[in-house]
């Protein structure tokens, strides 16, 4: 039985539509995997000697963190993890028995990148705790506690991934705790550390995060065992829908038309409001560089192009994939591209405003910081917001805005592909703002970035009729693309 | 006012459609029947540039459909569910397209309005979006929404597939309706030969891509094509 699931899958996998197309981009992933791989091995390995040099007890101090390390990763999870589903429709009118199909798709769960990935971090350091010296039947009971830890987040993710916004309750409580504790007020860790430390010193006790993924294993079971019926679990939530007619966007014309269209595309879709959530997390991707003497001076750019640049990268990139499911009407209709593509550009200028406006807090670090701030959102609407939508052009993977389900949907859609598709977007700006620092100084470095950005502006329209003859020529290849559905 | 001229369409080494010659005067009603993979829904996807013509073309109106855009002021097409915006009620959808073909919301009001039977209360105001709807209803939505801003060249594939026996009724006197206008060509394409016979005054049946048939409607045509399609 089992067997016929993995033939099933591997068939999914290997058929789907994004299979192959992008080779390099699967490279880059791998490249990727392997870097971060050999990145948490050597953090593993690394963090018992360095602790140690700090005259730290490693074991103790490890433990002590251990309880934001799983806050954060069931939020992450929470966010990036997407629940693998068997197309389990048509299985239910097969000779397969019920527990065997959920058996199956929560045991696929198990598999999960966002599961092995904590193996390359703690073994290494329980083989070095090992080594050292530290009592090796409890750092064998330790290690099982933290990946029954692992996997409570884990099944915890598939049950709490119906509730919606349900992350920003978890950032709430990391946040509060972390400052709690900075400002002395409450100190989490001073419960947590002793019942982590426990898991090595005290024999048996980390029988209880063992028996709890088993019961917490059973609850799932049950949960997707009990709703495993095209009206309960496998249906699809209706909306209940209300029209808006935005009319005050009509002054604009045809650009109003398309701008409503879209303002209700990330209004209405599961898939969209996320882009909107993590373009508000680039926001304070400037924390890691900003006021930190370790990183490179250089890096400020990077970071300025990034606060502004969240909705460019995560919604623009996959212009015109949003319309993928009704491209066929858009082709059909009188529609002029340049209209279609403003409108895109538009709303990504806005959405790059917004961002530049929000960021003012940056100020807090100096008026200099804030403007690397301004001068990488220059960046971003004179060159980036042209080169996400020529690269739309050759995007041909589908978007499935409608894929949200009940309790087996697949609904979050963020990917890591989308991240790496804005590296080379990043680089050059980097190169310019490098080249200035070498040269001279900041501001030089500065006024280069700015000065491609405004370059890039005033070539606007001669940018556009390249896009939009792109767009033309890859008409035919795009469409039938889109035709293909998951 | 559609013009066919040596249209046909390979894929993979097979023809899948090969038209040497058709053509379809204004104000005609079309029919387009025959068996699945017959190339009916090839043919209407050329027609509206959606794929490429392996040889030949189709002038709509003169116009070359595959180097000009401007066929598209003047034709309405509904080929499947990939013409609907999901996540649009379908009040919202219409004044899209409204906008789209420069038709104010009162234009659109009273079209919707002069179609209400159709819609049979199931449409408008229903607190639902299109991706919602049942595929009946999504349909019903696509029909009306190819007649906004009367356009000259109506096409619609399949159009009675999935519709319940009141609606087809409906919807064929909506068809028959347009085909009176002398001004307004319309395509239809089924697999149903009795319905495409009540509301088409020619019919065309195609077999493996080629034209086996050409037809005008008269009292034995369904007759002669159920003999045809009968083995």
């Amino acid at each position: 039985m089992i067997k016929k699931f993995i033939y099933l899958e591997w068939k999914a996998f290997t058929r789907s539509a994004s299979f192959g197309v992008n080779v390099a981009m699967k490279i880059l992933i791998g490249f990727l995997m392997i870097y971060f791989s050999i990145l948490f091995i050597g953090m593993g390995v690394g963090a018992f000697y360095v602790l140690r040099k700090m005259n730290l007890e490693p074991l103790v101090t490890i433990n002590q963190f251990l309880i934001y390390y799983f806050l954060f990763d069931l939020v992450i999870r929470l966010l990036m993890q997407a629940i693998p589903v068997l197309n389990i429709k048509p299985l239910l009118i097969l000779p397969f028995k019920k527990p065997t199909i959920v058996h199956f798709s929560l045991g696929k769960t198990a598999l999960s990148f966002f599961n092995w990935v904590h193996a390359l971090f703690f073994i290494p350091f329980s083989v070095v705790l090992a080594l050292e010296g530290y009592d090796i039947a409890g750092v064998i009971f330790w290690l099982l506690a933290a990946f029954s830890l692992i996997y409570i987040n884990n099944f915890l993710n598939i049950i709490l991934s119906n509730i919606d916004k349900l992350f920003v309750v978890f950032i709430g409580a990391i946040l509060l705790l972390a400052a709690a504790q900075y400002y002395k007020v409450f100190d989490i860790t001073s419960f947590t550390t002793p019942a982590f430390q426990g898991f090595y010193a005290v024999k048996g006790l980390f029988l209880i995060p063992v028996l709890v993924l088993i019961a917490l294993y059973a609850f799932t079971f049950k949960y997707f065992k009990n709703n495993l019926f095209l009206d309960a679990g496998l249906s699809k939530k209706a909306d209940i829908a209300e029209t808006e007619n935005l009319a005050w966007l009509n002054q604009f014309g045809t650009l109003g038309t398309f701008l409503k269209n879209d303002i209700k595309l990330i209004k209405r879709n599961k898939r969209s409001k996320t882009t909107i959530v993590m373009s508000v997390f680039f926001l304070f991707y400037g924390f890691i560089f900003f006021g930190n003497t370790q990183q490179p001076e250089v890096m400020h750019i990077f970071a300025g192009i990034f606060v502004s640049g969240g909705f460019l990268f995560v919604f623009g990139q996959f212009v015109p994939s949003w319309d993928s499911s009704y491209y066929q009407l858009m082709m059909t209709q009188n529609i002029p591209y340049r209209g279609y593509i403003t409108s895109k550009w538009w709303l990504i200028v806005i959405a790059t405003f917004i961002s530049t406006i929000i960021a003012s807090f940056y100020l807090f670090y100096g008026w200099e910081i804030y403007l690397t701030i301004i001068v990488g959102a220059i960046y971003n609407i004179g060159v980036n917001s042209h080169l996400v939508l020529l690269g739309g052009a050759f995007t041909k993977t589908p978007i499935d805005l409608s894929s949200a389900g009940g309790a087996f949907g697949d609904k979050k859609a963020f990917n890591v592909s989308a991240m790496l598709l804005t590296l080379p977007k990043i680089l050059l700006p980097l190169g310019l703002y490098a080249i200035g620092l070498y040269l001279g100084n900041k501001t030089l470095g500065l006024s280069l970035v700015a000065g491609a950005g405004a370059l890039g502006f005033i070539l606007k329209d001669k940018v556009f009729s390249l896009i939009e003859k792109r767009y033309k020529i890859e008409k035919y290849s795009t469409i039938s693309a889109y035709k293909q559905k998951n | 006012m559609i013009q066919v001229n040596q249209l046909s369409k390979i894929y993979n080494g097979i023809k899948v459609l090969n038209i040497d010659n058709l053509e379809i005067p204004k104000g005609q009603s079309f029919g387009l029947v025959g068996n699945n993979g017959a190339g009916k829904t090839t043919f209407f996807s050329l027609l509206l540039d959606l794929i490429q013509p392996s040889t030949g073309n189709i002038t709509s109106n003169t116009i070359q459909v595959n180097t000009s855009e401007n066929w598209k002021s003047f034709t309405g097409s509904f080929l499947d569910e990939s013409f609907l915006i999901g996540y649009l009620t379908p009040e919202e959808y219409f004044y899209f397209i409204g906008d789209l073909r420069h038709q104010n919301k009162a234009d659109i009001d009273a079209l919707l309005a002069s179609h209400e039977e159709f819609f049979n209360g199931e449409i408008l105001n229903n607190k639902k979006y299109l991706r919602d709807l049942s595929k009946g209803n999504q349909k019903k939505v696509g029909i009306i929404a190819t007649l906004i801003g009367n356009p000259e060249v109506v096409i619609l594939d399949e159009p009675f597939a999935n519709l319940d026996p009141t609606t087809v009724s409906r919807l064929k006197k909506i068809i028959k309706d347009l085909a009176e206008n002398p001004n307004v060509t319309v395509l239809v394409s089924s697999h149903d030969l009795q319905h495409t016979v009540e509301v088409c005054d020619r019919i065309v049946a195609l077999n493996k891509g080629e034209i086996v048939k050409d037809i005008q409607t008269s009292k034995e045509t369904l007759q002669e094509l159920e003999s045809f399609f009968a083995v």
